[in-house]
């Protein structure tokens, strides 16, 4: 029997691949469309289930160009793409993409519990509404979140910390398992820091797998299970004090 | 209180005031999402590039509506398909297109000699309104306001958050293009009311006007709605009474909702000043000990 048509995709709905990694990348190629030369050359990563990996490297090394091939946006040239076992696109529901905070429209006029609510609608596809089960997923990952009290304010009226739970709470609402953040400490000072890297270990101690693209070095130790080092578009293998251990275990 | 009801006696009034309250609405409602995606300057373009496509239609005896609109979904078509590609900047695309568009028709019109009907073009005639316009344009009304219930999920995701939308799988490039072809159709009726050089007004002034009022979509909505009949009474109204160009008199309406509900807000705010600024700084309260 074919499984079922996965709404706004010509894909079909696949189940995960039993003992397949969250993440599996192998000797992955990425162009950029009228750009010269590659923004990835040969990276390879695996992420095992129900761990959180940090994604460093210098601006322009390709943090975000890896992120967006495992979320589709962006085509790869060349190598594997496994999410959960299977290829992109397939399971694109058990996949959430935290885009940068400057990518979205926070002037929109949206309330914090309807944009968790969109988290919903890649279950739902064309012309069928949120229901009271989808509204009640939304508002169990605003409560998980500590976003509850703000729920009918609109987006822009968050702070930088709490926008980013916001997504957060989206990805929660969507049941997604494989969680892609990109850069999600830009711009939120320290404080506020320590709350997301708490929202984040709690995602993960419920199971889900989070990747993180970030330059801030100063927490890799405690708070990420696995570091991946990226440079030039390719996996770094020099060892960097205190996290080499790390990486070694995480890249292939 | 006679002296201003009386005008609807009149069968011609009774149609303008259908034709230009059904238009305001729809205008209103689409151009919610046409000002909060900063679309007003192809509002703009799409009404003026009619000119050409209404003036072929008078020349060779066709419906004027169906020319109009020919004319505007053609351009919507080129300007969804120019913003795709980088080699011109979509608002100089735009520029280019909708002066030129704009310019052919006027060069036309000048050939038949007959400046009365460029002006009713140019100007619109909603007291000539007759009942076939009023079915085409409740047609476009029905169409407008069924897509845009229909399909507002997608819509909004995809001006709020396009990236996101694309990971699942909703491509924000052909909401754009669904919301282009519904601007082209609306432009088109507004064309009879207010006429090509106004017809934007209808499509931003009230949606603009809402935005100041309100933070929620559904609501900026129905406040565009009923803002936009309200002008259209009023404007007819006025029009009327002092017998001047009820097109212009129904956008001059709207100019002053605008500006009554900017100077609402600038005085709200100096009241209660914490009313409605965003938040900058990162609140302490929201940090739980680590």
């Amino acid at each position: 029997m074919n499984d079922p048509w996965l709404p706004y995709s010509r894909g079909r709905h696949a189940e995960p691949v039993q003992g397949a990694p969250a993440l599996l990348a192998e000797s992955l190629f990425v162009t950029y469309p009228g750009a010269h030369g590659l923004a990835l050359r040969g990276v390879s990563v695996r992420v095992p289930c129900g761990t959180c990996a940090a994604l460093i490297g210098p601006n322009g090394s390709g943090k975000s160009t890896l992120l967006k091939a495992v979320a589709g946006l962006v085509s790869v040239a060349s190598g594997v793409v496994r999410v959960h076992g299977n290829p992109v696109g397939a399971c694109h529901h058990r996949l959430a993409y935290l885009p940068q905070r400057g990518e979205i429209d926070w002037a929109f006029p949206i309330s914090v519990e309807r944009l968790v609510l969109t988290g919903r609608y890649v279950h739902l596809g064309w012309l069928s509404w949120p229901g009271s089960r989808d509204r009640e997923i939304a508002s169990a990952a605003l409560d998980h979140l500590g976003l509850s009290s703000l729920a009918d304010r609109q987006i822009g009226m968050l702070s930088g910390g709490q926008q980013q739970k916001a997504l957060l709470a989206r990805a929660l609402a969507q049941e997604a398992d494989l969680l892609l953040l990109d850069e999600p400490f830009n711009a939120v000072d320290a404080r506020t820091q320590d709350s997301i890297y708490q929202a984040m270990r709690s995602l993960r101690d419920g199971g889900k797998t989070l990747v993180v693209a970030t330059h801030d070095l100063s927490r890799l130790d405690g708070a990420f299970d696995a570091v991946v080092r990226l440079r030039d578009g390719q996996v770094e293998t020099k060892p960097l004090n205190g996290v080499a251990g790390k990486e070694r275990a995480w890249t292939t | 209180m006679d002296y201003l009801t009386a005008p609807f006696r009149y069968g011609f009034m009774q149609n303008a005031i259908l034709a230009a309250v059904l238009v305001g609405v729809t205008c209103a409602v689409l151009g919610v999402h046409v000002v909060q995606r900063r679309m007003a300057f192809i509002g703009e373009a799409l009404a003026h590039t009619t000119l050409p496509g209404l003036v072929i239609a008078h020349l060779f005896g066709w419906s004027l509506s169906l020319g109009g609109l020919c004319a505007a979904l053609a351009t919507a078509l080129l300007i969804g398909w120019a913003s795709r590609r980088d080699a011109v900047k979509e608002d100089t695309a735009i520029g280019v297109v909708f002066t030129g568009m704009f310019a052919l028709g006027v060069l036309l019109m000048s050939r038949t000699r007959s400046y009365r009907d460029l002006t009713h073009m140019l100007f619109g005639n909603v007291l000539g309104v007759t009942t076939e316009d009023l079915w085409f344009i409740g047609g476009v009304a029905a169409v407008v306001l069924t897509c845009l219930a229909l399909f507002h999920k997608e819509l909004e995701l995809t001006a709020c958050d396009p990236i996101y939308a694309e990971v699942i799988g909703l491509r924000a490039d052909l909401m754009r293009f669904l919301l282009l072809g519904l601007v082209a159709l609306a432009v088109v009726t507004g064309i009879q009311t207010v006429g090509v050089v106004l017809t934007s007004a209808l499509l931003i002034t009230p949606a603009a006007t809402a935005a100041l009022l309100s933070d929620r979509m559904p609501r900026r909505m129905l406040l565009g709605a009923l803002l936009a009949t309200a002008c259209s009474v009023a404007g007819l109204t006025a029009s009327y009474v002092t017998e001047t160009s009820s097109g212009s008199a129904i956008v001059l309406c709207c100019t002053a909702a605008f500006m009554a509900a900017y100077a609402a807000r600038s005085a709200w705010h100096r009241l209660r000043p914490t009313a409605a600024i965003p938040v900058t700084k990162d609140e302490p309260s929201e940090v739980a000990p680590a």
